[in-house]
Order: structure tokens, then C-alpha cells, then sequence
């Protein structure tokens, strides 16, 4: 392995850039160069980044498609059930199947079933509630969330050569280039 | 057409949507820096009055819980009185909220940003107060669980053809849907107050309830993704919300109520009074804090009203279409409603809505008066008891007359409807003053996202408008 006995872990090497453009920048070349396992932290979502950064995913529409399919399906079953099987209920005398009174709280069912996936599905993907994380050691990192932007290639990716992730990252002109305690 | 993309954004250069020299971090420290400072005795002083409204609802519930619902008004014709009137209210304030937030985020309307997190907690404690009412309408509303689908021990199931019970799903998704979306345009804004708090205790709670954002671009992809997505169900949430709340009336057969023109007309009507409530709220949360005139400029009060003013007419071109379609109708009960409405013993009420909401919103046209913030506070006021005044003329006249004249009644509020609904008002201002002691009241992720994309956003990005190559960070507003 790269990392001598003496060296403590590292979770990676994090460089900080000023503007979003440096970002944009260094994220393409940090993916052209090969790293897969790094990651960019802005304090705004900036368009184009992932994009730049070679990740593509859709994991969110597609829960949210899918839980929205259940709430439909869900809401319907239960007021078909409910209303046709287990307790007919002759209401000014309508069809016990009257489906289109049935149209609104499948609506419902839906919105809210498609909710809960966006909300739960985004935090669940993104790990959230772990309070610990290794780049909340860098101190500079606070800087995060107000105006400074970072890129983090990770120790675990096969590319990843102390030395030589240090120099190519001070090839990116950053601000600063740090490594990234466990 | 690039062209017709870049329309609204170079409509901004002339409007600009920032006043004063921004930077990100003067926005991220403007805005998260109001939580954690001291407030204004203004404030001390508004959230005593409010917790004076609140502490008065909680005694004005106990009272309704022991005597039950005969302290009310209704009787019969009119059972729905005062609690119907409310509802509907409240209701339709939040309205503004979810427009501005989600229905605006997908017309790409970038003043949105300035105001959404405001209407948003607007709306989650009007739908509060809202839901108050039919609760407590129900009589026993210790036994409200009914109109969820539990299995109980009666083996009896929800009437789910009752628009009624729609309402409970309505509503109460709408209340969630409405906390998922506020929270999750929440959380990088927590994240950034626990990353500048200045004390533990600060980045502590801010910290949990940030559920350990660290900004990362995967993070912010999904999270983008689940806001669009949130704001594109929320589109129609919020209008099956209103259009199922006036299905409980169009379902009927109450003159006045059977009226395929119902739920767009609610719609309207919602956004008309929610646009009335954000201006009442922000106007005086400007003076309050003079930080948010830099975000929340004259443009934005300015397009609200004008926003007020459209909603209005389509509002009152449903007043003239009831009006047409009772007479047309050639029904005696519908016509005679319409007579009813105009000279029968409500007359009062009526003219007070057509002058409210009909005639004195039309000084919105001249600029000079959409520039006047006492001018705008006061109409806004206005508008809000307008609205007030049309369910009450919905509800209540429908009700008091309709087919048998041996049938017909007076219906009167008395001191006790007075008492919850001033105090429902008492609370909500509670709850806002309680937002803006603790919570960012912009969103400040999508304010620096926003001033990036208008005023920085050299170099050839794709949102960047053609004519604004202003690279300086204070380049913004001028």
C-alpha cells in the first residue's frame, strides 16, 4: 500500500477552491485523470457539477415513482375494500364499485406515499444522521457551507497514491490542498 | 429559442432581485446571523401578544371541550358556521405558501427564492390553525380517529364518498407534504447555522436537526431532485387541496354551493388571500429586521401585489359568474339567492366583500400605491377580511334560506366563536414569531444558488444571462 506504518489514516486529500468555476474545473479533471472515489462539497447545488464529476443517478425519481405507484394502488385497494367487501354500504344508492369517488384519496395516497420517498429516499441515499464524518475534520471545512468549494479524492480509490493525488491536486491551482484524518 | 429561456432573468437585470453588494458570504451571514443574535423588543412584544392569542385558544378549547358545541352560533339551517368559515380561511391562506414554493419554483420564477421559506412556515401553521376547526366541529373530537381507516372495534370503515372525508386525507396530506418540503429546503440552511454558530449549544441543535449535512455534490444532486420532484407534487397537491374543499359545498344541493365553478374559483380565492397574508406578515418583518430588505426588495412586494391584484380578478369574475349563472340557471332558489345575497338580511356582509376584495384591490394598479408599504399593509388587511367575509357569504346566506321558507333561520356568532378564531390568530402569530427567532427565514442555499446563476455566473455557464458579465463579487443589484 501507498501509506507508510508511521503515517496516520487517511480518509483522502481535500483541496479548496474559490469560485465554483475552479470547482467545475477540477472535478473534470479529477474524473479525466481516473479517480471514481472523490466527492465535491459547495455551500449551493451548482448545475453541471455531477455532471462534470461522472455521476449519474436517478435512485430518487425512480423511489419516488415507485412509492408513488403505491400510494395510488394502496389507496385504492384499501377504499375498494373497505367500501365493496368488507363493509358494503349502500350510500344514496350508488355503485358498491363507485370508482370515481375513489379518484381524490387516490390522489392522496399518492402525493403522500411520493412524498415520504422523496424525503426518506434522499436521506436514506445519502446516509444522513451519520454526525461524524471524516472531512468535518479539516477546519477550513466550515467554510463549506458558506463560500468555499472543495474536492476530496478518498484514500479507498485504487488511483489513490498519497504523493501523487497531492501533487495532481496542487496541479488544480487550489487555495490549499490538506489531507483528510480518519 | 435560447432567447425565450433567458427571458425572465434579463427582466431581473432591470429588476434586480438584490440590493447592496452581495457576496456568499455576506448573504449566508445576513440571514444566519438573525437566529443567532439577539432579537428586537419589537419581537419580545409580538410574541407576548401572540403567546396571550395562544395560551386564549388553549382556555377557549377546554371551555368548548366541557360545554361542547352548543357555545357556538350554528343551529339549524346554519350548522356550519363560524368553524366552516375558519377553515376555508386558514386553509386558503397556506395556499400562498405552497404556490410560491413549489407551483413558482416550476415556472423557474426567481424572486420566489426570497420569500418561499417565509410563505412555507406560513403555510404549515395556517393549515394548523385550519385543521383546528373541522376537529373540533366534529363534537367529539376525541373520537376524530374515526375518519382515519383504523380498525376498530365498531368493524366500521371511513364513508370515503363523502368529499368530507377527502377533505381529512386532503388536508392532512397536505400538512405533511407541506413539513417534508419545508424541511428539506431546511436542512443545508441548519447545516450552515451550525458551521457559524457561535456557541455549543447553537451548533449542537443546529447540528442534530441538520442530520449531518456536509454539502456534498452527491447530497445536493438528491436532494435537488427530491426538491423538484416535492415541488411537482405539491403543484397539484395544493390545488386538489382547495378544489376538494369546495367540493364539500359544490357536492350539495344548496343553492348557491351546486356550482361546477367551484373549485377553481376556491383556488383563486386561496391565492388571493394567501398573497394578502404574506404581505400583512412580510411588510412588518422587514421593519423588524432590516437585514431581509436586502433579499426582500421592492420588486418582490412589488410582484406580490401585482400577483394580488390578478388573483382578484379572477376571484371577482367568479362573484360575476355566480351572480350570471344563478340567474341563468332559471332555478327560483338560485335566483333567488343571488336577490338574497344583494338585499336579504346579510346584505351588510356581501357589499363589505365586493368592496374588499373587488373594488379597493384595483388601487393595485398605480405603482405609486404598490410602492407605499402602509398603503400595501392596510390593503392586504383589507383583502384578508374580503376573503374572510366570502365564506362567510358562501356559507352562511346559502344556508339561512334555501328551499323551505318554513325551513329558513338566522344564524349569529356569538362570543364564543369570536373567542377561538381571535385566538387561532393569536397563535399563528406565536408560531411565525417562533420562526423567526430560531429558523433562517430565507432560504439561504437557494438565495446564493440564485445570486450566482444572475450576477456571477461568468465564464460561459448556461443559466448565465448573455448581458451580465459581472464578474465582481459586489457586482450584485447595484
Amino acid at each position: 500500500m501507498a501509506h507508510a506504518d508511521t503515517t496516520p489514516k487517511l480518509y483522502g486529500l481535500m483541496a479548496e477552491f474559490e469560485t465554483p468555476e475552479q470547482l467545475l474545473e477540477a472535478a473534470r479533471r479529477t474524473r479525466d485523470a481516473g479517480y471514481r472515489h472523490f466527492d465535491c462539497y459547495t455551500p449551493f447545488p451548482i448545475h453541471g457539477l455531477t455532471a462534470a464529476m461522472g455521476v449519474k443517478e436517478a435512485k430518487v425519481p425512480w423511489t419516488v415513482f415507485i412509492c408513488g405507484l403505491l400510494g395510488a394502488i394502496g389507496a385504492f385497494t384499501l377504499q375498494v375494500w373497505t367500501s365493496v367487501v368488507d363493509y358494503p354500504l349502500n350510500i344514496g344508492g350508488r355503485d358498491l364499485l363507485s370508482w370515481p369517488y375513489f379518484v381524490p384519496i387516490t390522489f392522496e395516497g399518492m402525493v403522500l406515499a411520493a412524498a415520504f420517498g422523496a424525503f426518506f429516499g434522499t436521506h436514506i441515499y445519502n446516509r444522513m444522521l451519520s454526525y461524524y464524518h471524516p472531512v468535518f475534520n479539516v477546519p477550513q471545512f466550515v467554510r463549506a457551507s458558506t463560500d468555499r468549494f472543495f474536492v476530496c479524492i478518498e484514500s479507498k480509490d485504487p488511483k489513490f497514491n498519497r504523493d501523487e493525488t497531492y501533487r495532481f491536486l496542487q496541479s488544480l491551482n487550489p487555495l490549499s490542498v490538506v489531507e483528510v484524518p480518519e | 429559442m435560447q432567447q425565450t429561456i433567458k427571458a425572465p432573468e434579463v427582466q431581473i437585470k432591470e429588476f434586480p432581485l438584490f440590493e447592496g453588494a452581495q457576496n456568499y458570504e455576506r448573504i449566508t451571514e445576513q440571514i444566519t446571523r438573525i437566529p443567532m443574535e439577539r432579537h428586537p423588543m419589537a419581537w419580545t412584544i409580538m410574541f407576548g401578544l401572540g403567546f396571550i392569542g395562544a395560551t386564549s385558544l388553549v382556555m377557549a378549547l377546554a371551555w368548548l371541550l366541557i360545554n361542547g358545541v352548543g357555545l357556538w352560533g350554528i343551529n339549524q339551517p346554519v350548522g356550519w358556521g363560524f368553524d366552516i368559515i375558519n377553515f376555508v380561511w386558514w386553509i386558503g391562506i397556506g395556499h400562498a405558501g405552497t404556490l410560491i414554493s413549489a407551483i413558482l419554483l416550476l415556472l423557474r420564477q426567481a424572486w420566489r427564492m426570497s420569500i418561499n421559506r417565509f410563505a412555507e412556515a406560513m403555510t404549515i401553521f395556517a393549515v394548523m390553525c385550519a385543521g383546528l376547526f373541522p376537529l373540533f366541529h366534529t363534537g367529539r373530537p376525541w373520537v376524530a380517529y374515526w375518519l382515519f381507516p383504523i380498525p376498530n372495534w365498531l368493524a366500521m370503515w371511513p364513508q370515503f364518498r363523502s368529499p368530507l372525508e377527502w377533505d381529512v386525507w386532503a388536508v392532512s396530506t397536505y400538512f405533511t407534504v407541506s413539513v417534508l418540503f419545508w424541511y428539506m429546503g431546511l436542512i443545508p440552511d441548519l447545516a450552515k447555522m451550525r458551521d457559524r454558530a457561535k456557541t455549543h449549544l447553537q451548533r449542537v441543535v443546529n447540528g442534530i436537526f441538520a442530520l449531518g449535512w456536509r454539502n456534498s455534490a452527491i447530497h445536493w444532486m438528491r436532494w435537488e431532485q427530491a426538491y423538484l420532484l416535492l415541488a411537482g407534487l405539491s403543484t397539484p397537491l395544493v390545488l386538489s387541496v382547495h378544489s376538494i374543499v369546495s367540493l364539500d359545498f359544490a357536492i350539495s344541493i344548496v343553492p348557491g354551493w351546486h356550482v361546477t365553478i367551484f373549485p377553481p374559483y376556491f383556488v383563486a380565492g386561496a391565492i388571493f388571500s394567501g398573497f394578502a397574508m404574506v404581505l400583512t406578515l412580510v411588510i412588518p418583518f422587514r421593519i423588524l429586521y432590516p437585514k431581509l430588505q436586502e433579499y426582500i426588495t421592492m420588486n418582490h412586494i412589488d410582484w406580490m401585489a401585482k400577483v394580488m391584484l390578478a388573483t382578484g380578478w379572477i376571484v371577482f369574475y367568479g362573484y360575476l359568474c355566480e351572480m350570471f349563472f344563478g340567474w341563468y340557471s332559471g332555478v327560483q332558489f338560485e335566483q333567488f339567492l343571488v336577490v338574497n345575497r344583494f338585499f336579504g338580511p346579510y346584505w351588510p356582509a356581501f357589499w363589505a366583500l365586493i368592496l374588499c376584495n373587488g373594488i379597493i384591490p384595483q388601487v393595485l394598479w398605480l405603482p405609486k400605491v404598490r410602492h407605499n408599504l402602509l398603503a400595501l399593509f392596510i390593503i392586504s388587511i383589507i383583502v384578508n377580511i374580503g376573503m374572510w367575509l366570502e365564506r362567510f357569504v358562501i356559507i352562511v346566506i346559502s344556508l339561512h334560506r334555501d328551499f323551505q321558507t318554513s325551513a329558513w333561520g338566522m344564524y349569529t356568532p356569538t362570543f364564543n366563536d369570536w373567542w377561538l378564531y381571535l385566538s387561532t390568530i393569536g397563535f399563528f402569530v406565536m408560531m411565525m414569531f417562533v420562526f423567526a427567532r430560531f429558523i433562517p427565514m430565507l432560504a439561504v442555499a437557494e438565495l446564493k444558488e440564485l445570486w450566482y446563476r444572475l450576477y456571477h455566473g461568468h465564464n460561459g455557464h448556461a443559466h448565465a444571462p448573455a448581458t451580465q458579465h459581472a464578474p465582481a463579487p459586489q457586482g450584485g443589484g447595484q
